[in-house]
Order: structure tokens, then sequence, then C-alpha cells
């Protein structure tokens, strides 16, 4: 074969090799050591020199036309081959995700989780109780002496050895005032608990506890905090309250505060019952002589406390409708709060 | 606290349309919780006087009426009612009238007849139930009169929902002071005037516990009218109040009850037996209640008693032994004061609750009795005749409240806004406060139906309350703020629980309280804790372990189509009622298979290792020792008490087959429940210096006996501290063909470093023989062939 005939022979084998390893073995027949190629070269000695250097001249172009004609086969080839095996290897990417799945929190601690977090930015740390209580911190110690009227309101569970549990989260107040001085700054989530049991209470629920004490608390702030807070918590820059007179015996001046109804925008619906206002917590200044039976000097202190059922602002902001769902654990209830 | 507006009205009138006087009294904090119309609005319903009723041609059941409205000729009107007759006064509604439900009168043929109007039934009307007939008017009616006029029927009922502070406004007269008040309205007085003794009659009165009746006014009415009716005014009122007329005398006695507040008695004369005694109650003594129940007053109870024993149940309820009938012609009336004291919880202990009773618990304005005498006095004679002896007043009276001093300053610095002294003092003025300046502070009397007011921040209170609240702005936050401390170390249960969340646990929240047979099957400390009134058995004990909520939980979700559960719960466990002993605990359940049910996982079922990795989870980077241990609700051989560093913090384990068959689970879930407080503190991480020299690794397997912990060999090894083992885990567990009955194999990775050179064969063999050697000898294990 001159040299001619093996570039076009090398380029008429280089195509018809179908694969990588076959043409490994084409490409030797061409330039392996006993390639034509390399024959060609060996052929060179017998020529007279003046030829030689032509001839070889001759001889390398050939051959680095046969190796690009190489190199661009192979490339075609695997190419060819990764397309083949990404084609093999694809995924039904729309299959599900493997493993685990996720679980959730309850509403109700979602909710305590927002009303920490909105206290936490304005420098309200989190206190915590006993359930179990004692008459003293339960009652006495908040101003509402024994055969007081208010405590009939409590529906209160007893236990043997003088025992309850708590109604209200209002005892972690004085836990909490009996080992701290001003300034104070606390919320008190938490269990309690009343002896009641109906469509719209159920006998453990969960409140919230706020407690503000420095030289210069007032009801504006008071005011001012609790308005804030309803706002941020519905999300609702211009959501309207009021604050109504009241009686609570810790605290005093007392007031409920109210919301205009979130669900109606008070336009008057059943769970406002058509007032156009929920009534969503309790509060007031804290009472003189709650200061008395915790050591905090009332002439140089004051300060105010409230107390919010969560159930009810879970139940506001979720469009929950059934109190008592909270309690039933049921999965196709919970997993909605995810 | 449910009254009439009209009633309110005739004492002090603040021209207001009725919803504004709502808002007014829930803006002062006499909370309206209803006010509604006191009948339903209608239009052109007239008294009709029935002139004849005969029976209609061409039906057995409908008269044919010809009615007198008051216009020049009688109306036609066919009427179906049995008692339609003639001579009867009733309500007609005429041609063009709207009844409630918006029904519209019209001109109607019926069976042949035309039918000018309708006659009327209470219910038609939604005056009352009663349908049995048309409503039967008296005979004074005047026909042709409106019948919301002459009935009155454009009233409002009011409820109040009254905090226990307020009970000066448990009356009529109470929340018009408070109107008068609030609005500058004058307030008409009610006519207490002195009745003179027209016989000279009185009835003796001891009071043997002054402490608990500093008061008792007492007064003889002889002669009274039996056949005497209550006026239709009064019933209107009284049954505007949600009371119904008794006898005429009971019926003044609850109307000066609603009107001044102050709960009265009337006695039958003849029914007494020596005097009076207002005394606590003796051993011994019985008395059959108004209500029909024969009680035994407790010891702290104040009765009013005669010769015969107990009469009244003092300020709660009377007897029926003493009290007026309808052949009643000699009145003994009590008006006496009683503490709060005295009164509060005696009731409720009785399962009572009376008009009386709530009033005395919170309080009467002790200058009442007299004024209430004298109104009901006049009131009786009027209605029943007969004539009153003299006034008894015993007992010394009440102690007169001390002033309080209050100091404007202060209630600016309370309240948080500047409202000037004039028209603060201006303010307690209006409340009927005697103000006066001691000093430098402004001495204030209340008045004696204020016995609420007894320090300044009462005043305080007052002077905000009519000021309104809404006046009062809402400042926002100011001021100097320090950051608050936030421990790096410290994890929050927030935290935790995100982390259970994130492995596909769902939280569950549990009553507290559970049945006594559940808390015995899964408390593992402290005695039962029970509820002495519970709601239910079901909840009668404090919970002593957080596995049986969540155990119920599970089967309530099976019940509800679930097939696999994974749920947590934080909350406290009761161990005692010490504050110590409420431990902050956190529980988790899994049931069914390890993964959801998936296309690209073999399943298996969740077992006790699935859960122990979530429990390694949360405690990470701690490690915990799980040691064999029983527990009441677990499987003996597949539970284990979790410690960590020294301290137990919980349990872990298989629910024990037998509780697993009782709650109906056809496979036992896997349950752990441990102490929060040891989760919450967790150190912040310190670096240590990299190892420069590389690790080696050698593996290990040992045959031992079955049943010999893993963890006690992690356990010697970690005591024994071999040389220049850094790392030393198993990685498999065998038995089965190659291992002979009652071994196992154990398969231990190790890691061999040196801190300062790199190691050779000859000290890594000799650190793995010592590592033999050790298990050789503290466990008879021998090198696996």
């Amino acid at each position: 074969m001159n040299l001619d005939e093996i570039l076009k022979e090398a380029e008429r084998e280089f195509a018809a090799a179908a694969s990588l390893p076959v043409l490994d073995q084409v490409k030797a027949r061409f330039i392996g050591k006993s390639g034509a190629i390399t024959e060609q070269m060996k052929g060179l000695g017998a020529l007279p020199p003046e030829e030689r250097k032509a001839a070889g001249a001759r001889i390398n172009q050939v051959k680095d036309q046969v190796e690009a004609l190489l190199k661009a086969r192979r490339d075609a080839l695997q190419a060819a081959e990764l397309e083949k095996q990404l084609a093999a290897e694809s995924l039904d990417v729309t299959l599900p995700g493997r493993g685990e799945g996720m679980g959730g929190l309850h509403p109700v601690t979602r909710t305590l989780a927002r009303i920490e977090q909105l206290f936490a930015s304005i420098g309200f740390t989190v206190a915590d109780g006993p359930e179990i209580e004692t008459d003293f911190y339960n009652f006495t110690a908040l101003n509402i002496p024994e055969n007081h009227p208010a405590r009939a309101m409590h529906d209160t569970f007893y236990l043997e050895g003088g025992h309850l549990l708590r109604t209200h989260t209002s005892p972690v107040q004085v836990h909490y005032m009996q080992n701290h001085q001003p300034p104070i700054r606390i919320i008190a989530p938490g269990r309690v608990y009343r002896c009641d049991s109906d469509v719209t209470h159920t006998p453990m629920f969960h409140q919230v506890e706020g407690l503000w004490v420095d030289e210069s608390v007032s009801f504006a702030d008071l005011k001012g905090v609790l308005a804030d807070f309803m706002a941020r918590f519905f999300e609702r820059d211009t959501l309207p309250v009021r604050f109504r007179p009241s009686f609570f015996p810790f605290t005093e001046p007392s007031a409920e505060m109210d919301i205009g109804c979130v669900i109606c925008e008070g336009a008057g619906c059943r769970v406002c019952s058509h007032t156009g206002w929920l009534e969503v917590l309790g509060c007031g200044m804290v009472h003189p002589n709650v200061f008395g039976h915790v050591g905090i000097d009332g002439e140089r202190y004051q300060g105010f406390a409230f107390g919010l059922g969560v159930e009810r602002l879970a139940m506001l902001r979720y469009g929950v409708d059934d109190l008592r769902l909270f309690f039933e654990n049921d999965a196709r209830f919970l997993k909605q709060f995810a | 606290m449910q009254f009439s507006e009209a009633w309110l009205k005739s004492l002090v009138d603040p021209k207001l349309p009725t919803a504004e006087l709502g808002h007014l009294l829930t803006m002062a904090g006499l909370e309206v919780e209803a006010l509604e119309p006191a009948a339903p609005a209608f239009t052109r319903v007239v008294v009709a006087e029935i002139l004849s009723a005969e029976k209609h041609p061409n039906a057995d059941r409908l008269q044919v009426c010809q009615v007198n409205v008051g216009e020049v000729a009688p109306l036609t009107i066919v009427c179906g009612a049995p008692n339609a007759r003639a001579g009867l006064k009733t309500p007609c509604a005429l041609v063009g009238a709207r009844l409630p439900g918006d029904f519209q009168i019209k001109q109607a043929k019926v069976r042949s007849v035309e039918s000018f109007g309708m006659l009327c039934s209470a219910k038609e009307l939604g005056l009352s139930a009663d349908a049995a007939g048309i409503m039967e008017l008296p005979a004074d009616a005047p026909v042709g009169a409106a019948l919301r006029d002459w009935l009155d029927l454009d009233d409002h009922l009011i409820t109040l929902k009254l905090t226990p502070n307020r009970g000066d406004c448990l009356s009529v007269l109470g929340i018009a002071r408070e109107v008068a008040a609030l609005t500058g309205n004058a307030l008409e007085g009610v006519d207490c005037s002195a009745v003179a003794a027209q016989v000279a009659d009185t009835y003796p009165v001891v009071i043997e516990h002054e402490a608990g009746c500093p008061r008792y006014v007492g007064r003889v009415i002889r002669g009274i009218d039996p056949r005497a009716t209550t006026p239709v005014w009064m019933v209107r009122r009284l049954e505007r109040s949600g009371l119904r007329p008794i006898h005429p005398v009971v019926d003044v006695t609850n109307y000066v009850l609603l009107e001044l507040g102050q709960p009265m008695h009337g006695f039958d004369l003849a029914r007494l037996r020596g005097p009076i005694r207002a005394r606590l109650a003796r051993s011994g003594d019985k008395l059959e209640l108004l209500n029909g129940e024969v009680m035994e007053p407790a010891a702290d109870a104040l009765v009013i008693a005669d010769d015969s024993g107990p009469l009244a149940l003092a300020g709660i309820m009377g007897g029926v032994g003493s009290g007026v009938t309808e052949a009643t012609v000699d009145v003994f009336l009590e008006a006496a004061h009683f503490t709060p004291d005295a009164i509060a919880g005696r009731a409720r202990r009785h399962g009572l609750s009376t008009d009386s009773s709530h009033r005395f618990e919170r309080g009467v304005d002790p200058e009442l009795p007299r004024f209430a005498m004298q109104r009901a006095t006049r009131l009786i004679l009027d209605i029943c005749g007969g004539q009153c002896g003299p006034v008894v007043e015993c007992g010394p009276g009440a102690a007169s409240k001390a002033p309080v001093d209050f100091r404007p300053a202060r209630a600016r610095k309370i309240l948080g806004f500047d409202l000037d002294d004039g028209a603060m003092l201006g303010i307690l003025a209006r409340l009927g406060m005697t103000v006066g300046t001691e000093g430098a502070s402004v001495r204030v009397q209340a008045p004696s139906h204020r016995f609420d007011i007894s320090r300044e921040v009462d005043l305080i209170e007052e002077v905000a309350r009519v000021h309104g609240y809404d006046a009062i702005p809402a400042v926002t936050l100011r001021g100097d703020h320090t950051m608050l401390p936030a421990g790096e170390g410290a994890r929050s249960v927030a935290d935790l629980k995100k982390l259970l969340v994130a492995r596909g646990y769902q939280e569950n929240i549990t009553y507290s309280f559970t049945s006594e047979e559940v808390d015995r099957d899964f408390r593992s400390q402290g005695e039962i804790l029970p509820l002495l009134n519970p709601i239910a058995s079901q909840m009668g004990v404090m919970r002593g372990s957080l596995l049986g909520g969540l155990v119920q939980s599970l089967r309530h979700n099976l019940n509800h189509g679930q097939e696999r559960l994974r749920i947590f719960e934080a909350g406290r466990a009761f161990i005692s009622a010490g504050a110590e002993d409420q431990p902050q605990r956190i529980a988790a359940l899994a049931f069914g298979a390890c993964r959801p049910e998936q296309w690209g996982e073999k399943a298996r079922p969740v077992d006790f290792f699935d859960l122990r990795a979530d429990l390694d989870a949360m405690l990470h980077p701690r490690v915990a020792e799980y040691r064999p241990a029983a527990h009441p609700a677990l499987h003996p051989g597949q539970s284990a008490e979790v410690w960590l560093e020294g301290a137990a913090i919980g349990w872990i384990g298989s629910l024990h087959p037998r509780l697993s068959q009782k709650y109906g689970f056809a496979k036992a879930p896997v349950l752990f429940e441990i102490d929060l407080r040891p989760l919450l503190e967790q150190g912040a991480p310190r670096y240590q210096g990299l190892a420069r020299f590389p690790a080696v690794r050698r593996d290990l397997a040992v045959l031992v006996d079955d049943a010999l912990p893993l963890g006690d060999i992690e356990a010697a090894v970690r005591d024994a501290k071999p040389g220049l083992v850094a790392d030393f885990a198993c990685f498999d567990v065998y038995q089965g063909q190659g291992v002979e009955q009652g071994k196992k194999s154990l398969a231990f990775k190790m890691l061999l470093q040196h801190t300062e050179k790199t190691l050779t064969d000859s000290e890594i063999e000799a650190a793995v023989a010592g590592v033999l050697e050790l298990l050789a000898l503290r466990f008879n294990a021998t090198l696996r062939g």
C-alpha cells in the first residue's frame, strides 16, 4: 500500500469500527509496532539519502492525518457511549423521595412559640412553675382569700394534703417575684386546669402569664405593649383593640382586652356573638397586696400583669372551631399544623 | 343581673339609644352580656274585645267573632282558638299588621267568610311559648290601645355580667347611680321615707352573732288582705328581671331586692315561736328550705331561728315552715345586714346559689336595711293593706369605713398619663365620695354603698374607669434595653421538639390526668395522686408517666385509620404533689413500619434500635449509657434505663406484651420517656488539636456468651483505656452457622493512633493483643477463627 492508500484504508477502517476496543485493534494495523505506517518508516532506510528527508516528511504527515482520524473517531465513539450510558441511567425523577418524612408541632406549641418570640423581642424571658400548687400560690398570695367569690369562678381541682391544680399561670408571678427583685420582665406559658368540661371548655388548657415590674411601668405601657402584641400576633397593623374595666383580685386597675373580630372584621359573626369584638385577655396593674406577699416595695415599684388563653388565640389564628380537637391528638387534625 | 331598661330609665334617663347605653355600661366595667328586646317587633296589634262568637257556618272548629277594636264598627274575624268567647279581651292584629317571623295580616276569606284581622296567641306575638289559645288580657285592658304601649313591650332586657367587686351594682338603683355618675344625668330617688307606725306591735329579736349579723331590722305588719294580688307593673318588672310572681309579700321583698339590692324576708307572724335569733347553727339543727330540701346547717352557718329551731339559712334561703302563704294575715318583715365573711362559701357548700346569697357574699350596703324596710312597708301597705308596727333595729351596725388618702400624683404615675387634680377629684365626687384635703394628700370618704373602696388603688381604678380606659393613651415601648443573656450551651425544649419533628414525629398534647388503671400500668415512681373532685374517673389521677397518654393516642389513631405512628409529648409527670417532684419530660412512641410506606425501601417494623437512634440524636453530642433494667410498662428483655453523666434520666423499651394485648396492639410499640432538664444543658463546644499522624484501623471478631451485653464490653474497654486505642466500636453481631449455640460473634472496629509518631506493625499487633487479652480475661472471649 502506498501512503495514499493507507490513509484511505485508515479512514474507512476507523469509520467501520463500532466500538472503542475494535477501534484500538484497527489502530494497531496502521500505527502499531507492525502497523502500515511503521512499515513505511522502516522502508526509509532503503531509500537514497537525498530522498529520505522528503519521504520521511511525507510519512509523518500521513501519520498525523491518521492519528487525527483516530482521535475524531474515538471522540465520536466516546460521546456515543456516554449518550448510551446516560440513557440507560435515567431515573423517574417524579418518584417520591426515600426515607423518613417530617412530623409536626402541635398547634398549641406553634402558638406558644409565636407568643414567646414576640415577647422575647422586647426583652421578656420565659419563667416556669409547678402545676400542682398550694392554695397560697394559686389564691392567697394573689389576693384571693378563702371564700372570696372569685374562687368560685375558678372551678378548682383539689388533691389530698391541701394541694390543687393551678387554675391559672398567675402563681408563676408569685414564685418569680419571691426570688427576683425588679426590673422583672417575664412570660410564663403552661398548662392550667379547671373543673369544667363542655363544648367550649376542656378541663386542661394553656395560658401565658406576663409580668413587667419596674419603677414606672404604667397602665399606659400595659395598653401599648398588649395592643402591639395583638397586632403582631395577628399580623394586622390596624387591629382595633379596646380595654374594658374588669376585676381580678391580683390586679388593680384591671381590664379585659378585646380585639376587633378577626373572623368577620367587626361586621358581626357567630364567633364574636355578633358584637364585633373578641375578648382575648385579662390584665391589670399588679395589686399592692401581691407585692406585699412577695416582699417587693409596692411604693417604689409598679407594673402590669396579664394572662391570655392560648387555645383561644390558636383557634382564632388557624380557624379551628372546636376546642376539644386540641386534645384528641388525631393525626388528621395535627398534621395540618406541620 | 338582669333588669328592664325601662325600669332603669325611670331612675335615670341618659337619653341614649339602648345600644349606646349598653356600650356605656360595658366600657365602664359593667359588662353587658345580653341585650334583647322585651318582645319581638310587631305592628298594628291592639287590645280588642270579643263581642260575640258564633260557630262558623262551614267549619266545625272555627268561630266567627265580632270584635271591638275601638273603632266605630266592630270587625268580623274568623278565629280557630277554643277559648275565643264573648267578653274576652285579647290582642288583635289588624289588617296590615306585621307579626314576628315577617308574617303580614291581610284581609282574607276563610271558608267563604271574610275575616278582617287575626286574634293572637302569645306565641304568635313572640311573647311566650303559649299557643293553646288566644292570649287572655285582663278585663280592664283598654280596648283600642296599641298592645305594645299597653304592655310596655318596647322595653329591653339587659343582662350584666358583673365582676365580684361590684356588689353595689346588683340593683337597679346601683346601676342607675353608675349611669348618673358616668353621664352626669340626675338620679331620681326611690321613696324610702319613713312610714309611721299604725299599731304598737313589735316582735323580739336577739342577735347572738353580731360579727356575722351586725344589724337586724324587723317590723310587724298586721292584717294584710290574703286575696290581694301583685299589680301588673310590679309583675312586669319582676318578670323582666327573671323572677316569677309568687305572693304579694314575697314579690315586694323580691322587688326591693332588685330595686335597692337589699335581700329581705317575710315571715308569717303566726308561725313564729318565741324570739327571733340570729345565731350560728347548732348540732341537731334541721331546716326544710323553700326548695324542699331538708338540710343540716354546718356549724359555721348563720341561721335565723326561733324557739322551734332554724327558720332560715341567714342571707341565703328561707325555710318552708315560717314563710308567708296564701293564708298569712300578719307578717314579720326582716331586713338584715350579714357580712360577706358570714355568708361567703356557705351557700355553695350546700349546693345553693340564691339572689340573696349572691349579694351578701359580695357585700351589701350596711346602711341599707332601714331604708329597704320603709320601702317594703310602703309597697306592702299599698298592695295588701294592713297596718304596720314600729321599726325595730337591733345590733351595733357595721363599723364605718375609714377614709382613704388619695395622691393625684400617684394616680398619674400608675396610670401613666396626665389628668389634672380637679378632673380626678370631680370624678370621685360624681361617684358620691366626700373629698377633703388633708395636708398634701386628699382624704376621700366613700359612700356606704361603695363598700369595695378601701385603699388608694381602688380610687385610682375608679378615676381610670370613669374617665374611660379608652381615654388613657397606649404608650409604645421605650427606654433602656439591655441584651438578654443567651447561654450557648443551653438548648430549649423547642429545639428538642424540632429535632424530633425532623425525624418524623408528630407532637401530641394529652391530658395531665388519666384513669387510675392507666396510671398503674405506666407509673414507675411515686404513689397514685388522685384528684378529689375529678370530672370523670378516666381523668381521676395525675399521670405518673407520659407513656400512658401516648399509648392511648396510638389507640385512638389506629381506630381512625392510621397504620403507622410516630408521636411525642413534652410535659410534666407527677411523682408527688411537691413542687420539685413534677419533672418536665419528653416521651416518644413509634409504631408500625420503620419508614413511611414507600416504593424504594423494603418495609420492616420499627424496633428498639430505631427508637434508640432517635433518642441518641436528642442527646448528641453527649452519649448515654443504656442499662438493661425492668420498668412496669416495658418488655423486661427489651427495656433499658438511660443514664447520662452518672444519672438515670429515663427509660426506653418495647411495650410489655401484657399491655400490648390489653390496649389492643398487634405489635408492640417502642417508647421512651426522658427527663427534659438534663437535655437542656449541653455545654458549648471546645476545640481539641487534630492528630498529626494517621490512624490505623484493625477489625477484631470475638466469640462471647450470648447473654453478655455489648455495653459491658464497651464499658470495660472505656474504663481500661488500652494503649493507642482511639476508638472501639461494634459493627457486627452474628449468630448462626459457624458460631456455637449460646455464643455470639461480635465484630469490632478499632482505631489505633499515636499522638507523636506513625505506628509500626509490631506496635499495632501488641495493641490488638492487649485488647484481646482484656476481653479474654474479663468476658472469656475468644478470637473468632
